[in-house]
C-alpha cells in the first residue's frame, strides 16, 4: 500500500527533484472517485449484475484517469509558473495546493452527498478469504493490493526503461536542458510524469478505499507522510527503492503494532506505530540521506 | 501627502472608528475599522513620533477600553497577539535563516504543556507530595524556563537534521511535530504525563500581582473582568519584547550571518560563517519564542488538549509569515493579524451572513438565469469550515504572484 503511493512521489521527484506535497490529496481524490463510481453503479443497480473483474477494472481506470488529469492540472496551475524558481517556493505552493484540494473535495462532497465521510459499498467477492493452508488464510482484499502493487511495479519498470516516453522521462530527469536540446518536449514530459504519478496515486486511493472502506478528505495526510517516508527510505527517485521502502515500512509498522507492547511490557502499545515510522524516517535521513537504494540513481545505473 | 494633514486624518479616522466600535459593540465591521487603523498607521507618511504616539494610544488605551465594553474584542486581540508572536518566531527560522520548518507548532505545544502539567494538578500523578498545582507566582519562572526548554528542544531536533537539504528538512520537522503530537496524545500511560486526548484542566492563571495597587487606587475589579485585560497586556509586552529582540538580532552579526546562509550557504561558509551553529541558533531562537507563547496560551485557555497543536496550526502560522513577507518583521505582524482576522472574523461573519440570508428566504434575481431562492442555499456552504481552502489559496497565489510577500524586507528592495 505505502509502496504504491510512494511510487507516485518517486516519479515526480525523480524528474523534478521536487516533493509533490499534494500527492496525498491526489491519492484521496482517487479514493473518492472510486467510491463515487461504485455508488453510481450501485444506484443504477448494475453492481450486482456486472462481472466483479469488470467493476474493479472500471473503478480503477476511472480513478486513475481522473487522478492523473487532476495531477496534470495541478502541475499546470500551481507548479509550472514556479519552475526554475527557488525550491522552497514550489514546496510551499504544493502545501497550499494540498490544503486547497482537501477542502475543495470536502466542499464538493458535502454539496453532492451531504456528507464528506463516504463508505465504500461492500463487494462480496472481495470480502471472501482464501484459505492457503489450515492456519494461513489470506483475505482477497489483501491479495488484490499485493498483486496490483507488483503488477504496477513491473508495468512501471517496463514503461520507464523500455519505452520511448520512459526514455524521455529519464532524460529530463538527468538533465532537462540537454534533453530539450535533443528534441525532448520537456514541459510535456513533465506533465506526463505528473499524469503517471497521479494515476498511480489514484490507483492507490482506490485500493485504500476498498481495503479500509471509509474515506474522508483528510485521510490522505498520514498515508501521504508515510509513503513519502517509504520513498525516502528506499532512495527517492528510485522506483524499486520506493517499493522496497514501502514494504519495509509496512512490515515495520505491523511489527511495531503487535510487538511494541510485548517488548516494553505493555507500556507502549500499538498507538506508537506512527511514532516509530517517523523516527525511522529521521534516522534514515541522518545516516543514509540518499536512502537504501539511493546510490544507484546517482551513478546513473538504474 | 502633507504629513500634518496625514496626522490629522489619521487621528480623525481612529477617533471615528473607535466611537463606532464603542457605540455598536455588536458590529464586527466597526471593530475591523479599528484594526485597520493600525494598518493605516504603518503606511501613512506621518512623522515617526506621531505614529508611535498614535499607535501606543490605540494599543494601550483605546483597545482596552473597547475590550472592556465588549470582551470579544479583547479575545480577538489576544488571539492576534499570540499568532503575531508565533509568526515572528517562525519568521526567524523561515525568513531569516531560510529553513522551512513545518513542525513549528511542536515547540508551541511543548511550551504549553510545560506550564499545563506543572500549573495544574496533573503533575501530582507522577511527582508525589501533592505539591501541584504550583502557585500562580511560578508562572513567570516557567515563562523563562520555557524559553530555555524551547531552545533546548530546538537544539536537540536541529543537531541531527540541520545537515539535510531544504525539502527534507521540511519533511523531518513535519514528522517531528507529528511525533510530538502522538506522544502528547498517548502519554497518559504508563505514567500519566499529559492526560492523553482528554487534555489538561484547570491550568493556573498568572498572578494578579497588581491587584493590591488597584485596590489602593480605590478600584474594585473582579478577577473575571481583570484577566482578559491582563492577558492582553501580557501578550502585548511579549510581542513587544519579541519584536525588539528580533530587530536587534536582525541587524547584528548573527542576523547578517543568517541572511548570508539563506542567500547562499556555500558562499557563507567560505566567508567564515559557522553555518551549522548559526542555523542551530536560528532554530533555537524561533523555538524558544514559540515555547514561551505556548506557556501564555496554556494559562489563557485554562484547558488544553492535543487538538490545539495540529499540522493545521503550523501551516496557518506559515501562511501568515508568507503572506506578510518572509524575513520581514512588520510583514510577519501584518500577515498574522490579517490571517487571524480573516479566520476569526471575516469567515465567521460571512458564515453568519449567509445563514441569515438562508433564513430570510429572499429571492435573488440573477440576470438571464431567473430567480433563485436563497433558502435553497446549501447548508454546507459555510466559509468558516473551509479555512484550509483559504490558506491553501493564499499560499499558492502568493507563491505565484508575489513570492516576496506583502511587505518584503527593506534590504531586499534596495538590491
Amino acid at each position: 500500500m505505502y509502496a504504491l503511493i510512494a511510487l507516485g512521489y518517486t516519479m515526480v521527484y525523480g524528474v523534478l527533484e521536487f516533493i509533490n506535497f499534494a500527492h496525498s490529496e491526489i491519492f484521496v481524490l482517487g479514493a473518492f472517485v472510486g467510491v463515487e463510481v461504485l455508488l453510481l453503479l450501485e444506484s443504477s443497480g448494475q453492481l450486482a449484475t456486472l462481472h466483479p473483474a469488470a467493476i474493479l477494472l472500471l473503478v480503477i481506470i476511472t480513478a486513475m484517469v481522473i487522478s492523473g488529469v487532476a495531477a496534470m492540472a495541478l502541475e499546470r496551475v500551481a507548479y509550472r509558473p514556479l519552475l526554475g524558481g527557488p525550491r522552497l517556493v514550489a514546496l510551499i505552493s504544493a502545501i497550499g495546493a494540498s490544503f486547497f484540494l482537501q477542502d475543495g473535495l470536502r466542499l464538493f462532497e458535502s454539496l453532492w452527498r451531504n456528507t464528506f465521510y463516504l463508505n465504500y459499498p461492500s463487494l462480496d467477492f472481495l470480502d471472501r478469504n482464501l484459505p492457503v493452508t489450515d492456519i494461513l488464510v489470506i483475505p482477497v482484499k489483501s491479495l488484490l493490493v499485493i498483486v496490483t502493487a507488483l503488477l504496477t511495479l513491473a508495468g512501471l519498470h517496463f514503461f520507464v526503461n523500455h519505452t520511448k516516453l520512459g526514455t524521455a522521462i529519464r532524460a529530463v530527469a538527468q538533465d532537462p536542458d540537454t534533453a530539450s536540446l535533443m528534441g525532448v518536449p520537456v514541459k510535456r514530459v513533465i506533465a506526463l510524469t505528473f499524469f503517471v504519478g497521479g494515476a498511480l496515486g489514484g490507483l492507490a486511493g482506490v485500493l485504500f478505499g476498498i481495503h479500509y472502506s471509509l474515506v474522508n478528505p483528510y485521510t490522505g495526510f498520514v498515508p501521504g507522510m508515510k509513503a513519502f517516508t517509504a520513498a525516502v527510505v528506499g532512495g527517492i527517485g528510485n522506483i524499486p527503492g520506493a517499493m522496497l521502502g514501502g514494504m519495509m515500512l509496512g512490515l515495520l509498522e505491523a511489527f511495531a503494532a503487535s510487538y511494541l507492547s510485548l517488548v516494553t511490557d505493555g507500556a507502549f502499545g500499538a498507538e506508537y506505530k506512527d511514532v516509530v515510522a517517523f523516527l525511522v524516517l529521521i534516522l534514515i535521513l541522518i545516516f543514509r540521506p540518499k536512502g537504501l537504494l539511493g546510490e544507484t540513481v546517482r551513478e546513473g545505473k538504474a | 501627502m502633507n504629513p500634518k494633514l496625514a496626522t490629522l486624518a489619521l487621528s480623525g479616522y481612529i477617533a471615528v472608528s473607535c466611537l463606532l466600535a464603542f457605540f455598536f459593540p455588536q458590529s464586527a465591521l466597526a471593530f475591523l475599522l479599528v484594526e485597520a487603523s493600525l494598518l493605516l498607521l504603518f503606511y501613512v507618511p506621518a512623522p515617526e513620533k506621531v505614529k508611535t504616539f498614535l499607535g501606543a494610544l490605540v494599543l494601550l488605551i483605546l483597545l482596552p477600553i473597547l475590550g472592556w465594553v465588549n470582551g470579544y474584542y479583547l479575545e480577538i486581540a489576544i488571539q492576534i497577539g499570540i499568532f503575531v508572536a508565533l509568526a515572528l518566531g517562525l519568521n526567524i527560522v523561515v525568513g531569516f535563516v531560510g529553513l522551512l520548518n513545518l513542525g513549528f507548532v511542536a515547540f508551541y505545544a511543548i511550551g504549553a504543556y510545560l506550564w499545563a502539567i506543572f500549573g495544574s494538578p496533573q503533575a501530582n500523578a507522577f511527582i508525589p507530595g501533592g505539591l501541584f498545582p504550583l502557585s500562580p507566582n511560578w508562572f513567570f519562572v516557567f515563562l523563562l524556563l520555557s524559553i530555555a526548554v524551547g531552545a533546548l528542544t530546538g537544539l536537540l531536533l536541529g543537531l541531527p537534521v540541520l545537515r539535510l537539504r531544504g525539502d527534507y528538512l521540511a519533511i523531518v520537522t513535519l514528522g517531528f511535530a507529528e511525533v510530538v503530537r502522538a506522544l502528547v496524545n498517548n502519554l497518559d500511560k504508563p505514567i500519566n504525563l499529559t492526560n492523553g486526548p482528554r487534555g489538561i484542566a484547570p491550568i493556573t492563571k498568572p498572578p494578579l500581582f497588581f491587584q493590591p495597587l488597584l485596590e489602593l487606587a480605590g478600584l474594585q475589579v473582579s478577577p473575571a473582568q481583570l484577566y482578559p485585560l491582563y492577558f492582553y497586556f501580557l501578550i502585548l509586552v511579549m510581542v513587544f519584547v519579541i519584536i525588539l529582540v528580533t530587530r536587534r538580532l536582525e541587524n547584528s552579526r548573527v542576523g547578517r550571518a543568517w541572511k548570508a546562509i539563506r542567500e547562499d550557504e556555500v558562499a557563507a561558509a567560505s566567508m567564515g560563517v559557522p553555518v551549522v551553529w548559526m542555523k542551530l541558533l536560528g532554530f533555537a531562537v524561533g523555538a524558544s519564542f514559540a515555547s514561551a507563547v505556548g506557556v501564555l496560551f496554556a494559562a489563557k485557555q485554562v484547558f488544553i488538549n492535543p487538538e490545539s497543536f495540529t499540522f493545521m496550526e503550523s501551516i496557518g502560522v506559515l501562511a501568515m509569515v508568507i503572506l506578510g513577507g518572509m524575513g520581514s518583521v512588520p510583514g510577519a505582524v501584518i500577515g498574522a493579524t490579517g490571517v487571524t482576522i480573516l479566520n476569526l472574523q471575516l469567515l465567521k461573519g460571512l458564515s453568519l451572513w449567509l445563514n441569515g440570508l438562508r433564513q430570510s428566504g429572499a429571492e435573488l434575481a440573477i440576470p438571464f438565469l431567473g430567480s433563485y431562492s436563497l433558502s435553497q442555499l446549501p447548508a454546507q456552504f459555510e466559509p468558516a469550515k473551509y479555512e484550509r481552502m483559504v490558506f491553501g489559496l493564499i499560499l499558492i497565489l502568493m507563491m505565484i504572484f508575489r513570492p516576496q510577500g506583502l511587505l518584503p524586507p527593506r534590504q531586499e528592495q534596495r538590491k
